[in-house]
């Protein structure tokens, strides 16, 4: 997606009042829209809330939500809390690696897949947890993730 | 409306199929032309993990429940059951769902599962908002009084006096006050506050309203995570129609009390969930914590007093109010008053949100609720109590009671109440290596000892489940996580070494086999396995075979299997499929 500077400061511009407060809940508006943050919106931002940009980066890569490059077209979170650990996410996470020839938080050459490590996804008991895009995938074994990559690459979801 | 269809569908419920089996039941009930006599409920999760389950409440009947549905199964349950009253017995929950709920005390988690979250009518026909109507009754002092005699303690992890709090709050001199519910839930593991959140919203809220009323605050925040879409939607939803309904904005049901709520959405950091990291965050900044005193009843949010509570304490505010001071302290111990809610999973049989008075002993809980351990063949080996802050407990200690100061005292902490029970298969030096894996990537980085000392940590469980251990790694574990715990910044710091302490006190053994042996007992720690299949034990049942992505194992009727380590991408799923333990 094309980024435009007027659909960013649209977006600025919903946010009046608690300029300082305002920081994430307009980063995370603009990277609802683009997948990621996008450079341009940073100096942007920077001028209307007159936040340095330094400041902005600053919270931009404290917080693990968010992305300063796009993403692949789908994205495959493997739940890697407790519940998950113990049944098995860890081995999961290593075998996505492995198939994907990536490493977590990475994306594939051909852009379709994002491997991320996600914190705790509240399913404990359904462990272990895969979610790719919006969908979760419960009581995963390694051979159904296999079935999975290979279902979302022939577009039969 | 004469019957009744109750359908669980929160984040687990949803996951499972929850809505395709709505949509069919829509479909059927049309088909079947009783879609105008039946009501279908959209709950949040009741708290038991079994796929969709689903209520049918009948006049003739009463409530019969099911479980494990599938779309294929509702024409028959509408056929049998809503047309001819005859329940299907086979899709009936068992004996498990009974016992699960048994052993239970269920205060906060009365409504979950219960009623529609979205609908403000359903909240209000079981007492809602009539504890808030009582409250502008009385004088905010009052109100702090009540709170104080129930003797009810901080949910979050701390266990700190909510009264006290709001007192210490309503006490301090400020322009404005806030009020701040922490649904910032990030401890792996625990998943009660998003449960509370999807199943039963209005409950947090009405909690938060009673709060700000006691303090003197007209202005509110839930800072919850963003992880949490669902619960995100309904609290919009929920504070949407309370506005409507006059229980938020200005001159709350004709009173003085103007009251509203923003909602706030956290950005994936775990040290957000602590109060003063949580207030960096609302305003803007890095998450980042900073020293205590002052505290933020005095100096919170913008510098002014603010009370953090999370969001299962503000969940029994309202029953406090309703039933009185004295009747919520008659539940529990001494000193812990009330009920909490664990999130009980890992090898346990079931899994799920268990709310059981303080003073229940974890044996009590994992045996009667818990319904013991999932695979009765490997037997328990250790509890984990209280996620990254936590530690681990082992099988002696299992009679301890719940409540603060005994479990603080076996050496893990109440935390939110993440409670993940392990069996023979875990190792518990990878347990420790995992949570500090997850503090060291969580940990923010201001202070030294939680940033550096708690990845030298790591480097050294590395290397021991690496088969690298040293003799003096030992000590080494001992003095840091000791020099961390007592000079870190945060809460984060002071308890991160607490996974690996608890391990070293109570499983020291299987470090020093990992160490001296280079051997992992339970089979984790992949670079200690030659991926070879024992003969001794190997029974030729093909199980392995049967599992392996990758086709590395070689197996035919009655005959050894054989692991091809050219091909083997040692992914451990043969491991797991084997029950006699023949892959060494």
């Amino acid at each position: 997606m094309k980024v435009s500077l007027s659909k960013i400061k649209k977006i600025i511009h919903q946010y009046d009042s608690d300029r300082r407060g305002a920081l994430l809940p307009l980063l995370q508006d603009i990277q609802a829209v683009y997948g990621y943050v996008p450079k341009e919106s940073v100096n942007l931002i920077s001028k209307e809330l007159s936040i340095y940009p330094v400041e902005i980066y600053g919270v931009l890569t404290f917080y693990t939500q968010f992305r300063l490059i796009p993403r692949g077209k789908h994205i495959i979170k493997v739940c890697h809390g407790t519940a998950c650990h113990v049944m098995g996410g860890k081995d999961i996470l290593d075998y996505l690696m492995k198939s994907l020839e990536i490493s977590e938080g990475k994306t594939t050459s051909d852009g379709m897949f994002t491997l991320e490590r996600a914190a705790c996804l509240g399913c404990c008991g359904m462990a272990p947890v895969v979610v790719v895009d919006d969908n979760f995938y419960s009581r995963c074994t390694i051979r159904q993730v296999g079935k999975l990559l290979h279902k979302y690459r022939s577009k039969k979801v | 409306m004469e019957i009744k269809i109750l359908i669980c569908m929160g984040t687990s419920g949803i996951s499972a199929g929850a809505e395709k089996v709505e949509s069919v039941f829509r479909k059927q009930l049309k088909l079947q032309k009783l879609i105008d006599k039946c009501q279908i409920v959209k709950t949040g999760d009741r708290g038991l993990f079994r796929d969709v389950l689903v209520d049918v409440i009948t006049p003739e009947l009463g409530r019969i429940i099911y479980e494990y549905i599938k779309p294929v199964n509702v024409p028959e349950i509408v056929q049998k059951h809503i047309l001819h009253g005859r329940p299907v017995q086979k899709l009936q929950a068992g004996k498990d769902y009974e016992q699960f709920f048994a052993g239970q005390n269920r205060i906060v988690l009365s409504n979950c599962g219960q009623i529609d979250p979205e609908n403000i009518d359903d909240y209000i026909a079981g007492d809602g908002y009539k504890a808030l109507k009582d409250v502008l009754a009385l004088a905010p002092e009052q109100v702090v009084e009540e709170i104080k005699e129930s003797g009810l303690r901080g949910r979050g992890g701390a266990g700190f006096s909510t009264g006290l709090k709001w007192e210490l709050c309503r006490n301090a001199q400020g322009r404005e006050k806030y009020i701040v519910c922490n649904a910032d839930e990030g401890d792996p593991g625990a998943f009660m506050d998003r449960s509370v959140l999807e199943g039963d919203p209005h409950s947090v809220i009405e909690g938060m309203i009673i709060a700000g009323y006691a303090v003197g605050a007209c202005k509110a925040y839930i800072y919850c995570r963003a992880e949490y879409p669902l619960a995100l939607e309904r609290l919009k939803k929920a504070i949407a129609q309370a506005r409507k309904r006059a229980f938020l904005g200005e001159h709350i049901l004709d009173s003085n009390l103007s009251f509203d709520i923003e909602i706030k959405q956290g950005a994936g950091a775990f040290v957000c969930g602590e109060e003063t990291a949580l207030i960096a965050s609302i305003e803007g900044h890095r998450g980042i914590p900073r020293p205590r005193p002052p505290f933020p009843t005095r100096h919170g949010l913008w510098c002014e007093p603010t009370v953090i509570n999370n969001v299962e304490t503000l969940a029994n505010i309202r029953h406090i109010i309703l039933k009185g001071a004295e009747w919520f302290s008659s539940v529990g111990t001494d000193t812990s008053k009330g009920t909490k809610v664990f999130a009980l999973a890992g090898k346990v049989r079931n899994t799920g949100l268990v709310e059981v008075p303080m003073g229940t002993t974890i044996r009590e809980l994992i045996y009667g609720p818990g319904g013991g351990m999932a695979n009765k063949k490997i037997g328990f080996k250790s509890v984990q109590l209280g996620g990254p802050s936590g530690g681990c407990i082992p099988e002696r200690l299992l009679d301890t009671p719940i409540d603060y100061e005994s479990i603080n005292k076996a050496g893990a902490i109440m935390g939110s109440g993440g409670m993940i029970v392990m069996d023979q298969r875990t190792c518990m030096v990878d347990i420790a290596k995992f949570f500090l894996d997850f503090t060291v990537e969580e940990s923010c980085g201001k202070c030294v000892p939680c940033r550096i000392g708690l990845k030298r940590m790591l480097e050294v469980l590395e290397e021991i489940t690496e088969g690298a251990g040293l003799q003096e790694h030992i000590t080494f574990l001992e003095e840091m996580g000791t020099a961390i715990k007592n000079t870190a910044l945060c809460g984060l710091g002071n308890t991160a070494p607490n996974p690996v302490l608890t391990t070293l006190k109570y499983f020291l053994d299987e470090y020093r086999a990992h160490i001296e042996n280079k051997v992992c007992l339970s089979r984790v720690c992949t670079k200690l396995i030659k991926f070879e299949v024992d003969k001794d034990r190997c029974v030729k049942c093909g199980q392995c075979y049967n599992v392996c992505p990758v086709g590395a194992i070689d197996w035919n009727k009655k005959e050894y299997a054989k692991i091809n380590n050219a091909k083997c991408v040692k992914c451990k799923a043969c491991l797991n499929a084997c029950e006699f333990m023949a892959i060494q």
